[in-house]
């Protein structure tokens, strides 16, 4: 297997103005900051960001919202950067609110291959406008679909050279799901060890879904 | 009463909580359950960001944080997770009971804590598949809003964040569960009289027939 690190600027050749990005993070925690700069430093615009929250002003995408490189977001939460709310209101952006579970499981089907899936959550509430509800054994469930992106901006806690990905704690969240549902997936390693040294029955996402690493 | 309003509550919601229950605190005064947890009642707190077992901070590490984004420890025994797992966890009923904050609370169980259209749109988060998936919700707030408006409502009236979700309502002034669908007060603050409650709550209520008092851990 070659090995897949490279260099951060590197990285510019998969951006693209209009692209949708999907990017792992809890409030910043699993987020690759590096990669996330490199989106900045490149200058594309009219992105669409696919992930669990909008993080802060100062970190996780934050600072492609605050400097309107967004044109609409895919979240569960957007409460911490009050960025989004104040474009959101004004009109500027586009916010597609999603409960943190589906947004999982939607990730989740677009990177399994399936057509959706019925989850009762959202039933009777705003999240069920305009979506198909199906009876199963006499309860309702919402018919939601997958999501996909065009490009999967991943933190490893570790890597190795060929790109299998491991993440610490409470930083692996989207992170494993986004590595499969995106065309291109790139990676920030905190720490990248010789092939060989990760025990196979340690890898979170296998090394043949990664295109490039950073190490950083 | 010498302790404040939101300690109450969460002293009295620690008491709903059973040994080796898998339990989910919201952010805020229901964070506040796990401090009051009865001698000999052992549970497992899960985080909706992808683990089981959290704990206090030993060593803060970047990597490890809550469901509110804040430093956390985890448990001798913790596991970790993504999160298609985690709400596997949350909607599949793996999870006990979840305690979360309210903004409006109907006598039809419904719930609505997660915005206020033109002021509030924080955004859902993992509410919505909580309160769906969890064996028995319970709703931790105070019984009015500050202006002395109802949150207790024949019909709530902001975004409901789920329908027919609520197992128990903890306020400072009394205990509610859902007794086949219909709204049950079960218990009063000390010192706290029925037509109190009554004038507080605009929601139509059964009363139990064993009214007790509310004790707290």
């Amino acid at each position: 297997m070659k090995s897949k690190l490279m260099d951060l600027n590197d990285s510019v050749r998969y951006f693209r103005d209009g692209m949708s990005i999907m990017f792992g993070g809890f409030m910043g925690v699993g987020t690759p900051p590096l990669l996330i700069q490199a989106v900045l430093d490149s200058g594309v615009k009219d992105l669409t960001v696919i992930g669990n929250d909008t993080g802060f002003p100062e970190n996780s995408v934050g600072p492609l919202i605050v400097n309107k490189r967004v044109k609409k977001v895919i979240a569960s939460h957007i409460g911490t950067n009050p960025e989004t709310g104040r474009q959101m209101i004004a009109g500027e952006l586009e916010v597609e609110l999603v409960p943190q579970g589906t947004l999982a499981e939607r990730v989740r089907c677009g990177g399994a291959g399936l057509g959706g899936f019925l989850t009762p959550t959202g039933i009777g509430t705003v999240v069920a406008e305009g979506k198909q509800e199906i009876p199963v054994d006499g309860r309702k469930y919402l018919l939601e679909m997958p999501l996909r992106a065009d490009i999967a901006l991943v933190h490893a806690s570790r890597s190795d050279t060929v790109g299998n990905l491991q993440y610490r704690l409470s930083t692996r969240n989207f992170n494993p799901l986004i590595a499969l549902a995106a065309d291109v997936v790139l990676a920030q390693a905190d720490e990248v060890v010789e092939t060989g040294e990760m025990d196979p029955d340690c890898v979170m996402t296998p090394a043949a879904l990664v295109d490039g690493v950073v190490k950083g | 009463m010498a302790m404040d309003t939101k300690e109450f509550i969460a002293r009295r919601v620690a008491l709903e909580l059973n040994d080796g229950d898998v339990v989910n605190l919201g952010i805020g005064l229901p964070t506040k359950v796990a401090n009051y947890l009865p001698e000999g009642v052992d549970i497992t707190l899960q985080s909706e960001n992808g683990f089981l077992g959290i704990g206090p901070v030993t060593e803060p590490d970047p990597a490890l944080v809550n469901a509110g984004g804040q430093p956390c420890g985890i448990v001798t025994g913790g596991a970790t997770f993504d999160s298609a797992f985690s709400f596997a966890l949350i909607r599949g009923g793996h999870v006990d009971a979840c305690v979360l904050g309210g903004l409006q609370v109907d006598q039809d169980a419904n719930l609505a804590n997660w915005m206020v259209p033109g002021k509030m749109v924080p955004g859902m988060g993992g509410a919505m598949d909580l309160v769906v998936g969890s064996k028995k919700v319970i709703v931790a707030m105070e019984h009015c809003a500050k202006d002395g408006s109802p949150k207790v409502m024949r019909q709530c009236t902001l975004p409901l964040t789920a329908v027919h979700c609520v197992s128990v309502l903890v306020t400072e002034l009394a205990l509610f569960e859902f007794i086949d669908g219909k709204l049950t007060l079960k218990e009063l603050a000390p010192g706290v009289e029925l037509d109190q409650v009554r004038a507080k709550t605009e929601a139509e209520f059964a009363v139990c027939g064993e009214l007790k008092t509310m004790q707290v851990a």
